[in-house]
């Protein structure tokens, strides 16, 4: 009999909502902790589902990687958290579609970060290409502030020496949450802020937004360009249309769960798992 | 149910649930450092590591 799996590192709000679900639907799953054994091991087997849940890229990637090589099927597969965990991936993934997006560029210097805001117009939005929760994003006003940034940035390693920089948007106090389960959109969130960063870790809030047919429609785009049975989008609605600002491989979701959207994401999650891992058991998949 | 465990930072008590699970986090209400659950059998904590740079999404 199939098992889904949840490997994880550390218990979030997330992981306690899917042990929770799959308790409630009586389905064989096991949540293991990923920390303190090597990697592979005689855990699960071909067929199994894999619900990847560690907290860092690098670490979620890998154990991916390594499980998949032993038959399991991962949510997500390697190659979409590869995508979703450097914007730059996902940026050009998303080109290739012709999917709209804030305009962006790749630096590797101080001459390339200023010909980038020169071609695009200040503001600018520095980001570190792997990352999250808002965290070291730089709104750039102004070239003596490109200038310094980039210095520092350039002095931070090699995660940094790529400098991804966005156009600016002024999304007028929010951007747009979607989640994708099973390539069907699910919900949607709006997240406020005052501050020009709205992510929810950083103290944005949410409220439940509709999902027109046209959100629907570019959102399945967005799931076609890139693949995987879950993903998080996150949007700017601007005078000319959507923007895709970012897309999520493997997402928190606590602020979409069904006392804001009304939507059990925690559950739908679990019954794509477990309808994988059944499919997988008949030898349909 | 739950049970007292001692902080290992400021040796205060902290009251915590008996569903405790491998990786969670719990914060002591006293000096306020968060506190990884490392094992349940016998139960131990460890401070918490920084946010790294890769977490999130």
């Amino acid at each position: 009999m199939a098992k889904v799996f949840m490997f994880y590192s550390r218990l979030r709000t997330e992981e306690r909502l899917l042990i929770e679900a799959a308790r409630q639907r009586q389905i064989h799953f096991e949540p293991v902790v990923v920390s303190d054994r090597m990697w592979p091991n005689e855990i699960g087997g071909k067929g199994d589902v894999a619900l990847c849940r560690c907290i860092g890229h690098v670490q979620n990637h890998a154990l991916a990687l390594t499980v998949e090589a032993r038959g399991l099927i991962t949510i997500n597969p390697s190659n979409v958290m590869e995508i979703c965990g450097n914007k730059i991936s996902t940026s050009t993934r998303l080109s290739t579609a012709g999917i709209p997006q804030p305009d962006y560029a790749i630096a590797f210097s101080l001459e390339g970060a200023l010909e980038c805001a020169q071609k695009m117009g200040y503001p600018v939005v520095l980001k570190p290409p792997v990352g999250s929760w808002g965290r070291l994003l730089a709104k750039v006003n102004d070239r003596d502030a490109l200038e310094a940034i980039t210095e520092h940035k350039l002095h931070l390693g090699s995660q940094h020496s790529a400098i991804y920089i966005q156009k600016y948007i002024d999304k007028k106090g929010f951007d747009i949450r979607a989640t994708i389960i099973g390539g069907i959109p699910v919900s949607a969130i709006r997240r406020c802020s005052d501050h020009w960063i709205t992510n929810t870790a950083r103290g944005g809030t949410a409220q439940s937004y509709p999902l027109s047919d046209e959100l629907k429609k570019l959102l399945k785009q967005v799931h076609e360009a890139i693949g995987g049975m879950m993903l998080a989008v996150d949007l700017f609605e601007t005078d000319s249309g959507w923007l895709v600002n970012e897309v999520n491989g493997q997402p928190e979701f606590r602020s979409s769960q069904e006392d804001i959207t009304g939507v059990d994401v925690a559950g739908q999650i679990v019954d794509m798992a477990w309808s994988a891992a059944c499919k997988e058991g008949e030898g349909v998949v | 149910m739950s049970k007292l465990v001692t902080c290992i930072v400021c040796e205060g008590k902290i009251q915590v649930s008996d569903d405790l699970l491998e990786g969670e986090i719990i914060v002591c209400p006293d000096c306020g450092s968060e506190l990884e659950v490392v094992s349940l059998d016998p139960l131990t904590l460890e401070e918490a590591p920084e946010v790294q740079e890769d977490w999130g999404e």
